[in-house]
């Protein structure tokens, strides 16, 4: 009796955990769906598909170029990262040397830095180097958030991998870049792939810096364009393209995860819980 | 390896130079340049034309009174609604998250999917899940009011994120919905580490489940989840995007950051802005600073890896 209690109470909360972790996104779908004054209308359930939503947000907004500025950036973000980043995971994770502890110390204090915190000596930056409004200057300024991450997680990594990796190729005279990409770039590129997609996701998602430093709609990334699409009426937002598009942008995100679940999982644990 | 100490330093240090080059042109130069720019009256529309006047921006007096950032009540304000914020959902996602861990953790049919769909948050972007609150708790047309009303808890319908005393409480639900499922993952790591000895001698000693989690399981993950915790703070002091989407321009809900940036663009005075982005760095790097000691202190708060 007891035990049968305990299994419904069991049952039933992994049931409100599942409802609380799905519904909003399962609501906005069915929002994006609907038109005219089927949006002002509270449904539980999908009553019409009308993909009206999805073709108006390509053609009213300039939303395929604010996926393309998206990906081009996030993309340009994790490639330049990892490999700035593998090379020096093999210096902290490998290698002893004076000043060792102090610098992952102070790549994890960059981490913590607010990004409000450099904003306007970023702005003067970006500006400077003639970058503002271009998507340049987006991929200069998210390095701040997606470098010292990388480093951070693939040092935890190197550090984990046997000691005889790199002797037989330093026996060899192999040079260290070649060991780098060689000999550690091979049992690294799994723990390279979950720490580049936590990169991508964080640059996707970022908002501060793409909201100061871009001025114009083709210039936007997909976030601010989501939180400054504006319609017809400049006193009614037009909700439902507001949620075809963040359908579309968050979809393959979430195939993406869900694809990589256990990798991502590894990576956000040896980044996060290493204190 | 028979190389020289002074050898491998040198290697290592050559690794590392491209990305030491890369985080002080975008880490380091920005994050002075912001210092400096605290202490002028520099103005968005010529920065160049910054002069020096010392620390005007952050507090100073002349006959009429006290200026300043620290002087702005509007400031402490920020600093109020940042605290609430930072208390009220880090408290709520980690006890949330260890529930959602706890609940993983058991084996049962479907655990996978489950835990697939507690990912789904997390990998939503925080402008999305602001702007899917946005709509959920629209005054007029929004999901929430339609549902209190039907199970009647509610009269008529409510001003969510326009309301003074509800914006708050609206940042807090969308904020815990999108980061428990991050605070979940952790803990379940804590979890998985466990030792099954530990579990098990409890059982044989005839502890029930509450008292198996009391006092074997969280004094073992503590160490893991203070950690946790900690980084959790850090990073929602620094909260600006969910704010600024889904109650923009509440004094209510208004955090340093967006204080901050609100007198660096939306006002142009970039001197006045950078100091208050300046006072917020120097309380994070504290809080960091402090924590790194204390951590080193006791060896174990890092020991679950």
């Amino acid at each position: 009796m007891r035990r049968g209690i305990a299994r419904t109470g069991f049952a039933a909360l992994t049931v409100m955990i599942v409802v609380f972790a799905v519904f909003p996104f399962y609501y906005a779908i069915v929002t994006s769906l609907k038109t005219g004054t089927a949006l002002f209308q509270v449904d539980y359930l999908p009553q019409v598909a009308d993909w009206e939503n999805y073709r108006a947000v390509f053609r009213e907004q300039p939303f395929g170029r604010n996926i393309a500025n998206s990906v081009v950036v996030a993309t340009a973000v994790v490639v330049v990262s990892l490999a700035l980043s593998l090379t020096a995971a093999y210096a902290l994770g490998r290698k002893s040397f004076r000043g060792r502890g102090l610098l992952l110390m102070t790549i994890l204090g960059v981490s913590m830095f607010p990004q409000v915190a450099v904003l306007s000596g970023m702005f003067e930056l970006v500006r400077g180097l003639g970058l503002y409004n271009r998507t340049g200057g987006l991929m200069l300024s998210y390095l701040i958030l997606t470098l010292p991450f990388t480093v951070w997680v693939l040092t935890t990594f190197t550090q984990r991998l046997p000691v005889e990796l790199e002797e037989a190729a330093v026996l060899d005279g192999a040079g260290p870049l070649t060991i780098v990409f060689r000999v550690f770039l091979p049992p690294l590129a799994p723990a390279a792939v979950s720490t580049g997609l936590l990169a991508f996701v964080a640059a996707w998602n970022e908002f501060l810096f793409a909201l100061t430093f871009t001025l114009t709609d083709g210039q936007r990334t997909v976030p601010v364009a989501i939180a400054l699409m504006s319609g017809a009426s400049e006193f009614e937002l037009p909700w439902g393209q507001i949620m075809a598009a963040s359908v579309v942008v968050t979809l393959p995100v979430v195939a993406l995860v869900l694809f990589f679940q256990g990798r991502i999982v590894a990576g956000l644990t040896a980044g996060a819980v290493k204190g | 390896m028979n190389r020289p100490a002074g050898e491998g330093a040198r290697v290592a240090w050559m690794l590392l130079a491209p990305t030491l080059i890369v985080l002080a042109l975008v880490a380091g130069w920005p994050l002075a340049r912001t210092i400096w720019f605290s202490l002028t009256d520099a103005h968005l529309a010529d920065l160049g034309a910054a002069r020096f006047i010392g620390p005007e921006n952050y507090l100073a007096r002349d006959e009429d009174g006290w200026f300043g950032v620290l002087a702005d009540p509007l400031w402490w304000r920020a600093v109020r609604n940042t605290s609430v914020f930072v208390i009220v959902s880090v408290t709520l996602e980690t006890l949330l998250g260890l529930v959602i861990a706890l609940v993983l953790q058991a084996r049962f049919p479907g655990r996978a999917l489950v835990r697939a769909a507690v990912l789904i948050p997390w990998a939503i972007p925080t402008i999305v899940s602001a702007q899917m609150w946005g709509w959920m708790l629209h005054d007029q047309f929004g999901l929430i009011n339609d549902l209190l009303m039907r199970l009647g808890l509610i009269g008529h319908p409510l001003a969510w994120t326009a309301d003074p005393g509800l914006a708050m409480g609206a940042v807090i639900v969308a904020d815990v919905w999108k980061t428990t499922p991050f605070m979940a993952l952790l803990s379940l790591a804590a979890l998985q580490l466990v030792p099954v000895e530990c579990l098990d001698a409890a059982r044989v000693d005839g502890a029930g489940a509450v008292r198996t989690f009391r006092h074997v399981t969280l004094p073992l993950i503590l160490p893991a989840l203070t950690v946790a915790v900690i980084f959790r703070s850090l990073d929602a002091l620094r909260i600006f995007d969910l704010i600024y989407v889904l109650t923009p321009g509440s004094e209510q809900t208004m955090s340093m950051s967006v204080y901050a940036r609100q007198q660096l663009v939306d006002f142009q005075d970039v001197g006045y802005g950078s100091a208050a982005s300046s006072l917020l760095f120097f309380f994070i790097a504290a809080c960091t600073i402090g924590f790194m000691v204390l951590s080193r202190l006791r060896p174990t708060a890092g020991a679950a890896r």
